[in-house]
């Protein structure tokens, strides 16, 4: 049967030619073909990856003979890494101080990224695309060489915030210091992340239909009104997303105080969890306890996220399809 | 907004007078493009200083060490820097260009086929959108090291050429973007599927993949982990592994502050420009747009 006929019969039976979505089924290998590079690469580089990271993870490095020559080799512990980790107060620190740098960062992205959206969606602020350009610009810079950056306006000897300080006889300002360490590397993330939040959000916005804030004008409204009361509530998928990936990217954090321990005393090896994984795996060669640290991160984060999106899913209508 | 809401509100007595209306929105703007550009102004400053001016001049003037600088930061470990460029522009390019071509091959089979195991597929890739990558990034070096990748640029090339939410992205953008109706017409022309794919579907994507091959440039740009663990020779490091190791050899060493500084001014020049010349062809409604359930 060619397809020609099959329109033919269509149009006789007063169906339209086009055929509904998706479309049809047919006998063919292309759908397997095109997702094949896509699945290959999945199972070579996540599952089996996380599979072979579960099963380690209950391996353990024991000493295997007995005497002087003893060598360390995998024997089957079962949970004993786990309960090693869980019980190790160090690794619930790190997870303690991702708390308060992300209670400082992830709420300060998404609440400047929604008033800078919201401003610049605004009619009647000027200079929008510099400023849009502007703020987004650090996305393209990277989060190490963000810290970087930051690490020389930090430091006593280079800050020029320091060198003010010092010109008007107040002393340098102690970024990196004490607590101090904690705002301090929560603005890096703020300075990177504001910019792509806000052309999310602001994209989200530019889908608002005009006639919805018009008629509220109409009605009396003010400007302040539709921004809280219609705009705000309409783009709340977008900042469940934004939201979402602020979360996962705070339990990620890894190379920003990786880059800053060699300028402050602050940052042990353990300061965040990924560092505590890191130095289980590379520094104390113990992979197996490394890939329980990551089995207990990655879980951590899907159940975060999965709340987070349920918690959320019956507020906005939206959420993951 | 639409000339018929100006005229409305000119019309309107309720309205802010418009001189203060447009005061306080600039200011809050510009203040916020303040933030992001004095460290990037700073950076572009301070590389231009000689070591000594660097700590003892005054903060935004510039100094006269810039050419030296340079020199300098080329000339390092025998022209390092530019092997890293050259890596960086490799992971990155290479593969974003290839992931961008996986994540929309898979998205549109996933977006204009039924097939059995559909819907699995999909939940898997979602389920993959969660998963952090950093996570990942032990168990994939654990993976390197059995089948003796670990410090090849494969090592580092492979596992970003997998990017769910990539997958995700390109389902969303086949779906709006790609007519069932001109995909069947091409069939009563007698296209096969893989050419309906190449010449109808693609050309029909293209803004999305731009926007897929940014993120995930930008986000293999930022790919400080995974180097990090899986390479050994300082040969096969990307730009920022390099300055990281650059910085941490010389801790308390100022004379390579300035070697950082240099090279991070160096890094983000051509950056912010490609994303500057990108901008103009990014379609990021898709990925608010695809959460409306």
């Amino acid at each position: 049967m060619t397809p020609a006929a099959t329109v033919e019969e269509r149009a006789t039976r007063g169906e339209p030619a086009a055929p509904p979505s998706p479309v049809r089924h047919r006998k063919t290998f292309a759908p397997l073909v095109l997702l094949a590079p896509a699945l290959a690469l999945f199972i070579a580089f996540m599952a089996i990856p996380i599979g072979y990271a579960l099963w380690l993870s209950a391996q353990g490095l024991r000493i295997k003979d007995e005497g002087i020559f003893g060598i360390r080799g995998e024997v089957f512990v079962g949970f004993a890494n786990y309960r090693q980790i869980l019980s190790d107060g160090e690794f619930w620190a790190g997870f303690l101080r991702l708390a308060a740098y992300g209670l400082i960062a992830v709420p300060l992205t998404l609440g400047l990224a929604l008033l800078f959206a919201l401003l610049i969606d605004h009619g009647s602020a000027r200079f929008k695309r510099f400023s849009r350009t502007a703020i987004f610009l650090p996305y393209a810079i990277p989060a190490v060489v963000a810290s970087l950056m930051w690490g020389f306006m930090y430091l006593p000897s280079t800050s020029p915030f320091s060198h003010l300080t010092e010109a008007w006889g107040l002393g340098t300002i102690p970024f990196l210091d004490g607590n101090a360490i904690y705002p301090s590397m929560a603005n890096i993330a703020i300075w990177g992340g504001v910019g792509f939040n806000m052309i999310i959000i602001y994209t989200s916005l530019r889908g608002i239909p005009a006639e919805l804030c018009d008629a509220a004008r109409i009605d009396g409204c003010t400007e302040w009104q539709i921004a809280w009361r219609i705009k705000v509530p309409l783009v709340a998928p977008a900042l469940v997303l934004t939201g979402l990936f602020a979360l996962i990217g705070t339990l990620q954090v890894y190379g920003e105080p990786t880059m800053l321990a060699p300028m402050t005393t602050e940052i042990s090896q353990t300061w965040v969890p990924l560092m505590q994984i890191y130095r289980d795996g590379f520094i104390r060669d113990d992979l197996p306890m490394a890939a329980a640290g990551s089995v207990i991160l990655a879980v951590g984060t899907l159940v975060v996220s999965l709340i987070l999106l349920k918690a959320t899913q019956r507020r906005t209508s939206g959420g993951m399809r | 907004m639409t000339d018929l809401s100006l005229r409305r509100d000119n019309r309107r007595a309720t309205m802010l007078p418009h001189q203060r209306a447009k005061i306080l929105p600039t200011a809050v703007l510009l203040i916020g493009a303040f933030y992001t550009l004095v460290p990037v102004a700073w950076v572009l400053i301070a590389s231009t200083k000689t070591n000594a001016e660097l700590f003892s001049t005054f903060t935004f003037a510039p100094g006269s060490g810039l050419w030296e600088n340079v020199r300098d930061l080329f000339a390092y470990g025998d022209g390092q820097f530019v092997t890293w460029a050259g890596n960086s522009l490799l992971y990155a390019g290479v593969g974003s260009t290839l992931c961008t071509l996986i994540s929309t091959a898979a998205g549109y089979a996933l977006a204009k086929y039924r097939f059995r195991g559909r819907d699995t597929v999909f939940y898997l890739i979602l389920a993959g959108v969660l998963l952090p990558g950093m996570t990942l990034a032990i168990p994939q070096y654990i993976i390197m090291t059995k089948v003796d990748m670990v410090g090849t640029y494969w090592s580092v090339l492979l596992p970003t050429l997998i990017s769910p939410f990539g997958i995700y992205l390109a389902r969303v953008y086949a779906e709006a973007s790609v007519p069932d109706s001109v995909i069947e017409s091409a069939r009563i022309d007698g296209a096969n599927e893989y050419r309906i794919f190449g010449s109808i579907g693609l050309p029909m994507m293209l803004p999305g993949m731009v926007t897929i091959f940014m993120l995930q440039f930008v986000g293999n740009w930022n790919n400080f982990l995974l180097p990090f663990i899986m390479l050994a020779d300082e040969s096969k490091y990307p730009i920022n592994v390099g300055l990281y190791t650059l910085l941490s050899k010389g801790s308390g060493e100022p004379s390579l502050y300035t070697m950082a500084i240099i090279g991070t001014a160096v890094s983000v020049i051509p950056l912010i420009l490609l994303l500057l010349f990108l901008q103009r062809f990014w379609r990021l409604d898709v990925i608010s747009g695809g959460l409306k359930g």
